[in-house]
């Protein structure tokens, strides 16, 4: 009885509502969209109604949110944060550097596409993306959570091979001997 | 057998009260919080949407034995006062009264003076094996808070002992009745060393040393995700409540029925919060040193007025 497919249906519709309810952001604060994060949260936007909170260690995180470009070297960080969140987790690209690298599209250093290293579930476009617009792109996330789509960690560890591929592309000398740390 | 399974259902009550009221009191001061910023802030349920999720992580890494002893730890501690301490008067009028007094016993304030720092311990066994550096540091400095705001509780405490001549929170809860006036006027030394003593309790700034958002990442929690933070989570809100409910015991002549239980324990959960939410925080050696000034003082007060009168 607790264990048909009904059942774990209905639990699994509790518990993505209250995940949807329930996103702990850990604002990964690299890039120059981190100055819009205080707006969204303090009393003029008040993301916190919506039931959006700060987290204040990978560990008790839901949402990973990479406010702009990454370079080669925050994206071995970046690496290192997601695999130490607990799943279900999710992943926000933040900003145009996220998408095509934005302003530093050829530069030496940054990433252009962010979904090419770790699974982005959604991108908030713009250059800076306004708190509107980033409280739409959290509610999109929501609203994904809630019908069981966000499933990015599943993603992660069925393309495991190819994400590190791409990892070690840029960069080939730490991923090789990655810290011992456990997921 | 029969008395057994009574007692047993009678507590599983008093569980369940304690963690709907804590866990309401955790999003009442969140929304609370908000309104003071100017914000709409959380709706009051928002606490049990979180315990949910938590609770419906599907990963959850740990870092050794000692890492679940920590939760485990904070779990007896929570769950042990919660039935040492009577939550309601026993000879009051209301049918479910006798459902929430559990095991006191005589002395049971002492033994409460030990159990209530057994959790903070356990927590620092569990922190020192997550191997993180700012749970280290956060088990530092909660310990050093403890140190500090220890004594005028203590001090407190022993005055009632002294003046009462009796160690057991159901006998102070029989003076209140039968003197008809509530210990906080009765020795009011005693109560102004205790409240102070509670704005450290309850770490709600200027005393959130321990968790110290932005500065150490939630301390000694900071490695625990999912059910550990669940875990860690819930007894908290049972811990608060029945810290709550002693101090409404010891000072406001207990409760009667479970509104006015409700109404007593809210107010005095105001103090730390309404202070807290407009004040920065404090360093640690600034903490230990105002818990050793005033309060302390005023605990020395309470004691020389229990002696002499």
């Amino acid at each position: 009885m607790y264990n048909d497919k009904n059942s774990k249906k209905i639990v699994e519709t509790i518990q993505n509502w209250a995940r949807s309810h329930s996103v702990w952001v850990l604002a990964y604060g690299t890039g120059c969209g981190a100055i819009e994060i205080a707006p969204t949260m303090t009393s003029r936007y008040d993301a916190e109604r919506l039931g959006f909170r700060g987290a204040a260690t990978p560990r008790q995180a839901d949402v990973m949110l990479i406010t702009g470009y990454l370079t080669v070297k925050t994206v071995k960080r970046v690496v290192r944060v997601y695999e130490q969140m607990q799943s279900p987790k999710y992943v926000v690209g933040f900003g145009s550097c996220t998408i095509n690298g934005g302003m530093y599209y050829d530069s030496y250093n940054t990433i252009n596409l962010l979904d090419k290293y770790l699974p982005v579930d959604v991108y908030i476009n713009g250059c800076m993306p306004r708190p509107e617009a980033v409280i739409a792109g959290l509610a999109k996330l929501q609203q994904i959570i809630r019908e069981g789509k966000a499933n990015g960690a599943e993603k992660y560890l069925e393309n495991l091979d190819w994400y590190k591929a791409n990892q070690r592309k840029i960069a080939p000398k730490w991923i090789a001997k990655a810290p011992d740390y456990n997921w | 057998m029969e008395y057994i399974l009574i007692k047993t259902l009678e507590a599983m009550a008093t569980f369940i009260l304690a963690f709907l009221v804590g866990m309401t009191y955790g999003g009442v001061v969140r929304k609370i919080t908000g309104r003071v910023h100017n914000r709409l802030g959380p709706p009051w349920y928002q606490n049990f949407i979180d315990a949910f999720k938590l609770f419906s992580k599907t990963r959850g890494i740990h870092h050794g034995a000692m890492h679940f002893l920590g939760a485990a730890f904070l779990m007896v501690t929570s769950v042990v006062s919660l039935m040492i301490i009577p939550v309601l008067a026993p000879g009051g009028h209301a049918w479910y009264n006798s459902w929430f007094t559990n095991m006191n016993f005589n002395g049971d304030l002492i033994f409460l003076l030990y159990i209530m720092t057994f959790g903070p311990l356990g927590m620092a066994m569990g922190a020192g094996q997550t191997g993180n550096p700012n749970s280290s540091i956060g088990v530092t400095r909660g310990l050093s808070q403890m140190v500090g705001f220890e004594i005028p509780w203590v001090m407190a405490l022993v005055a009632l002992m002294i003046s009462y001549k009796t160690t057991s929170v159901i006998d102070f809860m029989n003076i209140q009745r039968e003197t008809g006036t509530w210990l906080m006027f009765a020795n009011p030394f005693a109560f102004i060393a205790a409240v102070l003593a509670m704005l450290g309790m309850f770490r709600y700034s200027p005393f959130d040393i321990v968790g110290a958002p932005t500065e150490l990442a939630s301390g000694p929690v900071s490695e625990n995700g999912g059910k550990f933070l669940f875990t860690m989570m819930s007894s908290g809100s049972v811990f608060t409540f029945a810290k709550l409910v002693l101090y409404v015991d010891l000072f406001m002549g207990g409760a009667n029925n479970l509104v006015m239980l409700v109404v007593k324990t809210f107010l005095l959960y105001m103090i730390p919060v309404l202070y807290g939410i407009v004040s920065p925080r404090y360093r640690t050696e600034q903490a230990v040193r105002w818990f050793w000034g005033w309060p302390t003082f005023i605990g020395l007060l309470a004691i020389l007025y229990a002696v002499m009168f």
